[in-house]
């Protein structure tokens, strides 16, 4: 790497302590990102602008209108299912955050140990895996142990499947943490638990936030895994949705996607503050 | 591999999924070599533990084939296999054509746009999959946006929905996110000097492409297209929502076996035939990811 390192300095301008230089974009690349975004965000444009369209035709525009935000305030049935999505959201979430740190810190620091590549099998088959299939397998789980669906049986399937995602998170960021600080601490006294909780996590708890958020998000929005788990009183708000969209267009939808899209976006805004935040901190203190 | 895990983390996790995950297969096998049943649940023979061993080998005696040979005659079911496994072909390769210059143009940029670039490919991920599909529906139907937009350029109305054109259109959309961030992350990783010194050496801008840069984002493309075509072969939603009689896939059909025919014996049949026929591209990821754990170790 030092020749590199020296021909970046020498040639044009390198930013101190970037290895890599960066013509910058073409106008090749410039179209191609315009045209894939674009492609990207065409939907949510249109979701968005529906929702607030006066008329329930997708092609006339009937005026501003935010009479289908109130009309979701009605749905009751749209509100419980939200109510119970959130709720299976936020405990699958957690629990899978902290058994996806436990998988990521197993592969990281477990070495080779036997049964090893059955355990990694494990942990990131459920990324590929159609979910008809998930979803199928642990409803036959829960039928062979006689255990009632509803509210417990979607929670702790979303929890399966999202581990793996916290799991994918928090390893990459493990894996390029300086283990040095650890040994240090238990160098100065600490218990491998101890140093591990006072050194090591919160050195990775953005990623495992991000984690947390990830899998947040993949329950909040799953709808196969949901429909073949859940029981009686236990819709959750996708398989509402489903429901009402195999029906027909009603607006009330574009209402709820928008408020979706306006709920996440800001988590992601002052995800990315925090983090700018933090490591403006952290820079400062150092100085 | 030998020894014991240096670390007790792996005790939960492994115990999770070996109960939640890994068992639930044998489940599936199971159900498959029964009979569908008019009882709560669906099918016999069921286990009675209380029987002892003569009411075991009762039930080992009456699991059969029986399943696997109506998929075999029926030519519904193949039918269904190999445009799924089409679908997810063509999707896979044509969001590699669409992503892989957003991914390359992405890696091109200042650190400051890429951030924001990277943060504007993960939002629509993070937003409803199924309210973003269902949003093609109001597109691509007979009223939609799609042919007012070529009315106004004086074109004729095309009928897109419930097409095949549809569900590509829909696949290639719901995964290009799972396409674009591996190959992202593969090429703003690579050293530019080596293009630097390709030009130096005399190489025109599309040779160094070929020679220096396509190869060295071959990791983020073998990944990016597992993780867009395994998926893509068991999708349900998209072919639901846009689709009609002629593109049948395979994840519809497992639902609609299930739910509306509470065939619970015959859809655990045709998801074990399924998974037998992504198990090499799993193992092909599953290879890869192990891969990449061992280099960042």
């Amino acid at each position: 790497m030092v020749r590199s390192e020296r021909f970046a300095s020498v040639a044009n301008h390198a930013r101190p302590g970037n290895l890599t230089m960066r013509r910058g974009p073409s106008w090749f690349n410039l179209v191609s990102i315009t045209l894939g975004f674009a492609f990207l965000y065409l939907p949510i444009v249109l979701l968005v602008a529906w929702s607030f369209n006066a008329s329930k035709l997708v092609t006339v525009w009937g005026g501003f209108s935010t009479k289908w935000y109130a009309a979701l305030l009605q749905d009751e049935q749209l509100l419980a299912a939200a109510w119970v999505t959130v709720r299976v959201g936020l405990l699958s979430a957690t629990i899978a955050t902290v058994l996806g740190t436990l998988a990521a810190i197993a592969l990281v620091r477990g070495g080779r140990f036997r049964g090893r590549t059955m355990f990694s099998g494990m942990v990131y088959a459920p990324l590929v895996m159609p979910e008809v299939i998930m979803g199928l397998a642990l409803l036959l789980l829960f039928v062979a142990l006689r255990f009632d669906r509803g509210f417990w049986t979607v929670m702790l399937a979303h929890t399966t499947f999202t581990l793996s995602y916290v799991a994918v998170v928090v390893h990459s960021r493990l894996v390029t943490f300086d283990r040095a600080l650890e040994e240090a601490a238990q160098d100065l006294g600490c218990t491998p638990a101890q140093s591990f909780m006072k050194v090591t996590l919160p050195n990775i708890f953005p990623a495992v936030l991000a984690g947390w958020m990830l899998a947040f998000t993949l329950s909040l929005d799953d709808l196969v895994i949901a429909s073949f788990t859940s029981g009686p009183g236990a819709t959750t708000l996708p398989m509402r949705i489903y429901s009402q969209v195999r029906l027909g267009v009603t607006p009330e939808i574009n209402a709820v996607c928008t408020l979706l899209i306006a709920v996440v976006a800001t988590g992601i805004i002052i995800f990315s503050l925090t983090q700018k935040w933090r490591t403006g901190a952290t820079a400062r203190a150092a100085a | 591999m030998t020894g014991r895990p240096r670390s007790r983390a792996v005790i939960l996790p492994a115990v999770w999924l070996g109960v939640l995950f890994a068992f639930p297969f044998l489940l599936v096998f199971k159900l498959s070599l029964s009979d569908s049943a008019l009882a709560i649940p669906p099918y016999a023979p069921q286990i009675d533990w209380s029987g002892g061993l003569a009411a075991i080998k009762a039930f080992l005696g009456a699991l059969d084939f029986e399943m696997y040979a109506r998929l075999t005659s029926d030519r519904l079911y193949l039918d269904a296999y190999v445009t799924s496994l089409k679908f997810a072909a063509a999707g896979t390769l044509i969001a590699l054509l669409v992503g892989y210059p957003m991914a390359y143009g992405m890696a091109r940029c200042k650190p400051g746009t890429r951030n924001i670039l990277l943060m504007l490919v993960i939002l629509p991920f993070w937003t409803s999959f199924l309210i973003r599909v269902y949003a093609w529906v109001g597109i691509l139907k007979p009223e939609g946006l799609l042919n007012v937009f070529l009315g106004m350029l004086g074109l004729d109305p095309v009928s897109l929905l419930y097409t095949p054109t549809a569900v590509q259109i829909g696949l290639v959309y719901s995964y290009l996110p799972f396409m674009v961030l591996p190959l992202y992350a593969a090429l703003e990783r690579m050293d530019h000097t080596l293009l630097e010194a390709a030009a130096d050496l005399g190489s025109p801008p599309w040779k160094s492409f070929w020679q220096v840069t396509w190869p060295l984002s071959i990791p983020g493309v073998v990944a990016g297209c597992l993780l867009c075509f395994i998926p893509m072969v068991g999708e349900f939603v998209i072919p639901d929502l846009l689709g009609g009689p002629g593109s049948l896939m395979i994840g519809r059909s497992i639902w609609m076996e299930f739910f509306a025919n509470r065939d619970w014996p015959f859809a655990s049949a045709v998801a074990i035939i399924l998974l037998f026929t992504l198990v090499l591209p799993i193992v092909l990821y599953q290879r890869q990811q192990a891969r990449a754990l061992e280099a960042g170790r």
